[in-house]
């Protein structure tokens, strides 16, 4: 160890340090600065962005020995006028969602601001160009970049009542944007453990440990190994409890390449110094299949003995007649279709620490599902329920992979062995290899329709690659079936799925469970189809739509659909961009341009299953609006929408809510954070509970209504017509909780599970929307830049519109990727420089129509909608694709030597 | 059992040299390949940081040529005013990662590490660089295409290490361009590049220089097209899809087949060779 000097905000600061220690660390562990973030410790993401002498590296690449003696800024010590400038300007724009990617697209922000105050567009997408962000879809982030040095208008907070459908900035968002946010990460108390997992690096394998003892003894620091011998309670566990079947550690087999067996618990410097491959092991390969087709065929090896076939699951709607519709239809088109794993790559890989409180273990960690962890940890240790609490830190980003527990019962595992508190934080590759992926699809389908263009039958199957174990396997095989068809009314339907078991990654949830993968077989199918009838593509889609009092494919009548309007406010956009297509494309012999168009319609909560949750909302001695906010904010921005909702329902100004979070001590379930359900479910029973508070309240001052509700030292003033009451708050009794006003409601959609057929109402709230994207393909070298995309979304009520603007441009930046450039290739693609996410350099221009049908099942009318905005995305673009070339991609991402195969083969 | 590894940062280019000659040392420079390749918190191994010695860093002009020195940065030399024969490496540069890539990686990191998709290798090889690897022993100089000889394989010996690359002033004529192909806009390791450098006279090409990477173990000049531009006026037509494909060894990745590799390869040139044509007329 020696030392290096490091010149922080005009400081000298002396650390001691090894000089070939990561910057990172440095900055992170000895200096607390935890705004540098890591989310991969190879240069790919940018988190860990710091300027050196001004100019922007990433911390992860820099030894210590080579920072010393220069000035280093993080966001938490550089220049604090232009910060907080740039802080403002990230919170009026929205542009921070989960937050992670924040500080350092905030670095690289500040070094071109110094030098070019005003930026252009071009010159901030070149500055931010090496920090990755997966939520937002980069354009919330460049717009605030562009305008941090511009004056501002203050726009007043909402008056008390109408916070509804005010673009307000995120209220969780001011510790995003000056980098004290807490993730995973971040919150590691001195004196606490490391854990380290021990993990396959076969895909499938026996397996039997050597002398652990032995080893233990030879390795200083090391405290102990935990096997699976060690698990008291039941090694197995699962999000859908009838199909838990995945081991916290691995017993004798390993089912996935990357599948834990050990952990290893240590003094955090020395276990970090060890390299592992000496740990006694012996693997004993056995055959594996990879792919859907290869484990669905006859020579496959079982993953899990009583499931046949390795079928985990079968799904199915069936309604009419679809075989006689499909012969007696005028036209019929029929295709196969292919998609592969796709990795969440949210910026945060995961991370948690854990220690004893009492006789209660305590586990702070990212996650979208703080209950879930909560039941499977217990279950997994052997523990009652009322002795495992689950803190929710941030999370930096989740889309259905954090659904699943990860590290929680491994580090409830360590904890009980150790007695001492004990974290573990995934490296990136880790975090890749274990995390849940969304699933590969086999698809094929033939939709049919009569000669005017109405559509009379559609049939579908898919066989889905679900991998190693259930995870949400069955959530897809359900949700696919009864999404299959679009917002399209379909007559004669028959979808069939299945979730077949193979030596790959988990699949689990990845925003839209499926009906992604199934829109790009039914809307590349639709374009061939309008085509075939001889009508517009939009027109036609327009002429299926589904109206008002239109029966599903599962028989349910539907009320407040809105795709029609979806499609109409696309029309002008629609002719426009042809007739500029058609225009650019005389012209142009080596780039083509084209426009494709997809709708998606998403059913919110779970399918045909109770998913209820709880708000409670109290009011403290001393004047609190404490808002028990369980819906987990990965990002995406319940914390500020479930404020608003509720704060309209109590009538008071949102500015006086205080958010209290999903810690599962302290705040009743809210459910998981997935399926498009937290505005509306937990919307709905923040509503309630706002109403009935509103009403207790009522209740005191004999008042029949309030105009307003406003609190004046420790008083609470309610006014009618000029006429106040006040309500002494310290002279109520206080209940259980502390509260001497307290609402505390639930709400469950009303759905029924559906039959053999798969008849009946799996969901009370649909939300809608349609794309068009413009495209330009290099037709030499089979390359595709999307140029321009337009989103129209139904959400029944924009409770946010800003943030509702902010899920649709990250949602697009997702379809992107699903679209164009993500295969994940376990193996070989187990880091962010061989997946390749986009970058703020592949982002079309993104214009959002939100689009109001109230739905009365809704709060305050509103639909859910984070999913829905992914799905219309990949089928436009590969429409648009196919409109510009002639070519049809059948297999995504459409990479571009895929695309220049199609392109030649549809040319011959 | 943990070792303690060392960490050395001389100042002086005889001091780092005496140390390699003593041991095993590895070498790090902008540590953009080094650190990627452990999961660690901490270079592994004994270290020799060469980012202290003044000397290797910066582009000198020489009686000779240009001299780049070891530990010029991309962004050093995106910087730097060169002569139009440079603009490819420069261009190449550019479209090294994004930013905080370009402030730390250098020159001679990017040929050490040998990568098949190492974008400073073609516009070196149309610059018929050689490197100069000196070590307690003496001075060598090897020329690029001798000193890269397979994936991740270079004949640079364990006591020696790059001190520059030098580029000879007889190819530091014309002009030169250089293009990428890669799956998204930034970040991207290459599926192919090309590069190309030209003499043109009276309307004749009189030298060219055409390189590829990515397509094959290292990346190569591509002689059997170059010889058909000879004589000609430039004009991208002689470059054919089947001429390239026998000059190159394309490999079947995640990133792209073997096939697609060849005729996009052959189309990057195309459109390389374009492009300079465009140049050109703009400068005259
Ligand atoms: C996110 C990211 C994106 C990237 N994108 C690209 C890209 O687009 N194109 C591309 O070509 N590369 C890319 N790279 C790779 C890398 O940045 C370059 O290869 C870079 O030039 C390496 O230089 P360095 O100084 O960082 O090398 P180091 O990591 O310091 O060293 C690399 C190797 O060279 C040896 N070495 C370094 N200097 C010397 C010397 N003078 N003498 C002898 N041995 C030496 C080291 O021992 C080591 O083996 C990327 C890397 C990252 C992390
Ligand atoms: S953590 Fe440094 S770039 Fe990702
Ligand atoms: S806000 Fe950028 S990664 Fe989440």
């Amino acid at each position: 160890m020696t030392s290096i000097t490091l010149n922080i905000a005009h400081q000298t600061h002396i650390v001691k340090t090894h000089m070939a220690r990561r910057l990172s660390e440095v900055l992170r562990d000895d200096l607390k600065l935890k705004s540098v973030k890591i989310g991969c410790d190879a240069g790919d993401c940018g988190a860990c962005t710091v300027l050196i002498d001004g100019a922007q590296h990433c911390a992860c690449l820099v030894p210590a020995g080579q920072a010393d003696g220069r000035k280093i800024e993080t966001l938490e010590t550089s220049e604090p006028q232009l910060f907080a400038r740039l802080q403002d300007s990230f919170l009026d724009h929205g542009a921070a969602q989960c937050g992670i990617c924040t500080p350092g697209m905030m670095m690289a922000a500040t070094e071109l601001l110094r030098a070019v105050p005003s930026p252009d567009q071009a010159q901030v997408k070149e500055a931010l160009a090496g920090v990755l962000c997966r939520c937002t879809g980069y354009h919330k982030i460049i717009a605030a970049v562009m305008d941090a040095n511009s004056q501002t208008t203050v726009c007043p907070p909402p008056k008390a009542g109408h916070a509804v459908g005010q673009p307000i900035r995120r209220l969780d968002g001011q510790a995003k944007v000056n980098g004290t946010e807490v993730f995973g990460a971040d919150f590691i108390p001195d004196g606490t453990l490391l854990v380290r997992a021990i993990r396959a690096q076969h895909y499938h394998a026996d397996f039997e440990f050597g002398d652990l003892l032995a080893w233990i003894k030879m390795h200083a620091g090391v405290e102990c190994v935990i096997t699976a011998a060690d698990i008291a309670g039941i090694n197995c566990y699962g999000v859908i409890p009838p199909f838990a079947d995945q081991p916290a550690l691995a017993e004798k087999t390993t089912r996935y390449r990357g599948e834990p067996v050990a952990l290893v618990v240590g003094d955090p410097k020395a276990l970090e110094a060890l390299g592992l491959d000496d740990f006694p092991i012996s693997w004993t390969p056995r055959p594996h299949s990879l792919t859907q087709a290869d484990g669905a065929g006859p020579d496959a090896t079982l993953l899990h003995d009583h499931r046949q076939e390795n079928t985990l699951i079968r799904g199915n709607v069936v309604s009419g007649a679809p075989d006689s519709a499909m012969v007696e239809a005028a036209h019929v088109v029929t295709g196969q279709f292919e998609t592969s794993y796709v990795e969440h790559a949210y910026i945060e890989p995961e991370a948690g620490v854990a220690w004893m409180e009492a006789d209660v273990l305590c586990i702070q960690a990212c996650t979208q599902a703080p209950v879930m962890d909560l039941e499977d940890t217990a279950k997994v240790l052997g523990l009652p329920l009322n002795k495992v609490r689950i803190i929710p830190s941030a999370a930096g980003g989740g889309f259905g992979a954090k659904l699943d527990v990860t590290l929680q019962p491994l580090l409830g595992l360590a904890v009980l062995k150790t007695g001492m508190p004990c974290s573990m934080v995934f490296s990136r590759s880790e975090s890749m290899q274990a995390s849940t992926k969304r699933h590969p699809g086999s698809m094929q389908a033939s939709i049919g329709a009569d000669a005017a263009g109405k559509v009379m039958a559609m049939t579908f199957h898919g066989d889905f690659n679900t991998g190693a174990y259930a995870s949400w396997g069955p959530t897809v095989a359900t949700r696919v079936p009864v999404h299959a068809s679009g917002p399209y009314l379909t007559p004669n339907y028959r979808a069939t799925s299945r979730a077949v078991h193979t030596n790959g990654p988990t699949s689990g949830a990845f925003r839209g469970f499926g009906v992604p993968q199934a829109a790009i077989t039914q809307e590349s199918l639709y374009d061939d189809l309008a085509q075939k009838c001889g009508i517009d593509r939009l027109e036609f889609r327009r002429i299926n739509a589904l109206r008002d009092g239109d029966v599903t494919p599962c028989g349910q009548t539907l009320q407040a659909v809105g795709i029609i309007d979806c499609l109409d406010a696309l029309k002008p956009h629609w002719d426009e961009f042809h007739a500029e297509v058609t225009a650019f494309n005389t012209t142009s012999l080596a780039h083509k341009r084209g426009i494709g168009i997809a709708s998606c319609w998403y059913g919110c909560g779970n399918t045909g299953l109770p998913n209820p949750s709880t708000v409670r909302f109290g009011i403290t001695p001393d004047g609190q609006f404490n808002l028990h906010q369980g819906a987990t904010d990965i990002g995406q921005g319940s914390n500020t929408v479930i404020a608003q909702i509720a704060a309209d329902a109590l009538g008071v100004q949102v500015g006086m809510i205080n958010l209290v979070g999903p810690d599962t001590a302290i705040t009743p379930d809210c459910g998981k954070t997935s399926a498009s359900r937290q505005t509306f479910i937990t919307g709905r029973a923040a509503e309630a509970s706002g109403l009935a508070l509103r009403a207790a309240i009522l209740r005191l001052t004999n008042l029949t209504h309030a105009d307003e509700i406003t609190l004046e030292g420790g008083m609470l003033c309610v006014r009618q017509d000029q006429n106040d009451q006040k309500i002494s708050l310290k002279d109520l009794p206080a209940d259980a909780n502390g509260y001497v006003l307290c609402a505390e409601e639930t709400y469950d959609p009303p759905t029924t599970t559906l039959d053999e057929n798969g008849q009946g109402t799996p969901y009370a709230v649909y939300g809608y929307g349609a794309q068009i994207a413009e495209v330009e393909v290099d037709m030499a070298l089979g390359t595709t830049k999307v140029l321009r995309m337009i989103a129209a979304h139904d959400v029944g009520r924009a409770i946010n519109p800003q943030l509702a603007e902010g899920q649709i441009e990250g949602g697009i930046a997702q379809g992107l990727g699903l679209a164009l450039m993500e295969e994940y290739l376990p193996g070989e693609t187990e880091n962010l420089h061989n997946y390749l996410i986009p970058t703020i350099g592949d982002m079309p221009h993104i214009t959002s129509i939100l689009i109001e049908i109230p739905d009365t099942e809704g709060p305050m009318g509103a639909k859910g909608l984070g999913e829905h905005v992914l799905i219309p995305t990949a089928p436009a673009i590969l429409n648009g694709i196919h409109h510009a070339t002639g070519a049809r991609v059948t297999k995504v991402p459409a990479l571009p030597h895929r695309l220049l195969a199609a392109i030649k083969a549809s040319q011959t | 059992m943990t070792v303690i590894n060392s960490y050395l940062r001389p100042f002086a280019l005889e001091h780092a040299l005496e140390e390699l000659a003593a041991g095993s040392l590895r070498i790090a420079a902008g540590c953009t390949d080094l650190f990627p390749s452990t999961e660690h918190k901490q270079l592994q191994g004994s270290i020799l940081d060469i980012t202290r010695i003044k000397s290797l860093r910066g582009i000198s002009d020489t009686d000779d040529g240009i001299r780049i020195g070891a530990t010029t940065t991309w962004t050093d030399l995106i910087k730097a005013d060169l002569p139009p024969a440079c603009r490819g490496l420069q261009l190449a540069a550019q479209k090294v990662g994004a930013l905080q890539i370009q402030n730390r990686g250098t020159i001679a990191g990017n040929l050490c590490n040998a990568s098949p998709a190492a974008d400073g290798v073609p516009p070196l090889l149309t610059l018929d660089a050689k490197v100069e690897l000196q070590s307690k022993g003496g001075t060598r100089v090897v020329p690029l295409h001798d000193f890269i000889i397979g994936p991740r394989k270079t004949v640079l010996a364990e006591t020696e290490l790059i001190t520059a690359l030098l580029i000879p002033k007889s190819s530091l004529t014309g002009h030169s361009h250089f293009l990428k192909l890669g799956a998204r806009a930034y970040l991207v390791i290459s599926i192919a590049m090309t590069s190309a450098r030209l003499v043109v006279r009276n309307g004749v090409v009189v030298e060219a220089a055409l390189a590829i990477g990515s397509c094959g173990p290292v990346a190569t000049r591509v002689p059997q097209v170059e010889a058909q531009m000879i004589g000609k006026a430039v004009d991208p037509v002689v470059i054919t899809d089947d001429l390239v494909a026998t000059a190159i060894d394309p490999i079947a990745d995640m990133r792209a087949n073997a096939a697609y590799r060849a005729i996009s390869a052959a189309e990057l040139l195309r459109r390389t060779v374009l492009e300079l044509a465009m140049d050109l007329e703009a400068a005259t």
